[in-house]
């Protein structure tokens, strides 16, 4: 297991490396939310979701969902890892015609559904964990969300009914780096106390440290055991996580890194590979 | 003249189609029994989801059932599907070009007593402005089944909208072929072209200019999107008068539909009975249609007036 924990570690860290660069070539998008998100997204892509980059439609398949749309250059690093596309796609990210779209878009192998209008992502997960059910397959649904996406009303609809309908086949993921657009999710609207409001709905919570894989993968562990209820996971993440500069730092939740940032933030990311290779 | 509620037909179809096809799946929120789904739910319990009043969710879980391959169609008022869960009709359900049929009941101002809240008559608009989606406005319960038939035999979102009244059965209507409209009735001075219930209007409206010596072909145009781009021109060089009927707003819906094909390919006078930028209010529906200027008196008046133009 530690080895395996040490591989998805490299991983993480080749994921941070990819989100910089696709991000400084696009001059757009969403370093934040990306880096804070990554050891969530290399969790579920290399290690707990079922699925294969070779059959993407295969019946059987988890079904991950990124309710926070915007953070899919993570996602999209960890598709390019996984196969299912080329990894110099990724210098095509919001360009014109390209199938990398500022937010995901079915046209992405590896992609369910679009997202990117924020706060309908719980539904849409909820929707295939339902047809999980009705087929009796023994997939899963994951749904990555935001902080500051949880207070749209959608999501508490969701909560409701993801609850009502006793569906342990869902398990929803927040990335809580405590920053949103506008500043800290305490000043802009306050989510405390989440783990009671999520409680209150219903759902089995499980708070962990979301940049520690140990911990992420024990979370995906518990939440396979639960029966008839949904499980949240409350991940507790850095915004900016890896990179010095941009580590709680709500400037980076929408601008990209320019040439002089990425060589810095490249320089330290190289040094946490070079860490990761003495262990 | 029989009358039915499309609503009936729209319940009782859906069971047809559950009992053949497994992959149906039927939602609603909290108006099962006036939408009608709860004759499906009753048949088939473990496919019928009730989202209690949660229109947005409904929507966006719509998505996520046809994502998996399910064929859903999902249900509410007119105003709540169009309105309120609009983003989610936009980018879960329309952008991935999922298959999702949205049936709503209970559209335009003939809701009646509930009043403007409840009146949809922008829906027509708000759902033909979105790529992918097709936009079918039945004027008759029989119709209506032949929408939905439509609707679950062709891949990708659909908005079919019914009215809360029983309505007559129309005696002159021909098949439904999607994006297709047809003649009820033959004349030489104008065309007559509506949807929905005010076909039954303009029926009516024929007969009233008959008496005046006015002969008025009338059209039924059920589909609104795709619009029937060719008909639409065979019309317009054969009349050179068009009125169309519709219980909507004036903006965006079928009068616009119309305009948008002739302005650019056969310009002709074109007027409209619609509502003109109002709000709807408490009433009876035939109060309301009156009211708001959309009764066989009004059409009438309206084509008399346009053949003096």
């Amino acid at each position: 297991m530690t080895q395996r924990i040490q591989d998805l570690k490299k991983k993480a860290t080749l994921i941070r490396k990819l989100i910089i660069e696709m991000l400084a070539e696009a001059k757009s998008g969403h370093p934040g939310g990306s880096l804070s998100s990554t050891e969530i997204i290399t969790c579920l892509f290399f290690h707990e979701m079922k699925h294969d980059p070779k059959e993407p439609k295969m019946p059987d398949r988890d079904r991950f969902h990124l309710s926070k749309g915007h953070c899919c250059p993570a996602v999209y690093a960890a598709l390019s890892i996984c196969g299912y596309f080329p990894q110099e796609e990724l210098m095509n990210l919001r360009k014109l015609g390209s199938f990398l779209q500022g937010h995901p878009d079915k046209r992405t192998p590896g992609i369910e559904v679009a997202s990117g209008s924020l706060g309908q992502g719980l539904s849409v997960a909820l929707g295939m964990a339902l047809a999980g059910r009705l087929d009796k397959r023994s997939s899963r649904v994951y749904c990555l969300m935001g902080d500051g996406e949880i207070q749209e009303g959608n999501i508490w609809e969701a909560a409701m009914a993801a609850a009502h309908f006793k569906l342990d086949n869902l398990c929803a993921i927040i990335d809580y780096n405590c920053f949103q657009i506008d500043g800290r999710t305490e000043e802009i609207m306050n989510l405390e106390p989440l783990v009671n409001k999520w409680e209150a709905f219903g759902w089995h919570v499980h708070q962990c440290d979301g940049h520690n894989i140990h911990e992420l993968l024990e979370a995906f562990a518990e939440a396979k055991t639960v029966k008839f209820k949904p499980t949240i996971i409350i991940a507790h993440t850095v915004k900016g996580k890896g990179v010095s500069f941009m580590e709680h730092v709500v400037d980076f939740h929408g601008r990209a890194p320019n040439e002089k940032e990425k060589e810095i933030a490249l320089r330290e990311l190289e040094d946490i590979s070079k860490e990761e290779d003495l262990l | 003249m029989e009358q039915l509620y499309a609503r009936d037909i729209y319940g009782k179809t859906l069971v047809e189609l559950g009992k053949d096809d497994p992959r149906i799946v039927v939602l609603d929120a909290d108006l099962s029994g006036s939408t009608r789904t709860a004759i499906f739910a009753k048949e088939f319990p473990e496919r019928f989801f009730n989202f209690g009043v949660a229109e947005q969710n409904m929507l966006a879980t719509a998505a996520g059932l046809a994502s998996s391959r399910k064929i859903v169609f999902a249900s509410t008022f007119a105003m709540f599907a169009s309105a309120r869960a609009l983003d989610q009709v936009r980018n879960s359900i329309c952008y991935n070009n999922l298959n999702v049929k949205i049936v709503a009941t209970h559209g335009g101002v003939t809701v009646g007593e509930d009043g403007a809240s409840h009146q949809a008559i922008e829906d027509i608009n708000i759902m033909r402005a979105i790529p992918n989606m097709r936009v079918i406005v039945p004027a008759d319960a029989l119709e209506a089944k032949d929408a939905v038939l439509a609707a679950y035999k062709n891949q990708g979102p659909f908005y079919i909208r019914l009215g809360r009244s029983k309505v007559d059965t129309l005696t002159q209507r021909k098949g439904f072929t999607l994006g297709k409209g047809y003649i009820l009735e033959e004349g030489k001075d104008l065309a007559i072209i509506s949807c929905g219930i005010l076909v039954g209007e303009a029926l009516k409206a024929f007969k009233e200019l008959k008496k005046k010596n006015i002969s008025a072909a009338v059209y039924n145009m059920p589909t609104i999107k795709p619009i029937d781009r060719e008909l639409l021109i065979e019309i317009a060089q054969k009349y050179k008068r068009i009125l169309v009927c519709e219980e909507h707003q004036v903006t965006g819906g079928l009068f616009s539909a119309v305009a948008e094909v002739l302005v650019r390919n056969c310009p002709v006078l074109v007027d409209c009975v619609g509502i003109d930028d109002r709000f709807g209010q408490s009433g009876s529906p035939r109060e309301l249609l009156d009211y708001y200027g959309l009764s066989a008196d009004s059409i009438a008046q309206k084509a008399e007036k346009l053949l003096r133009q």
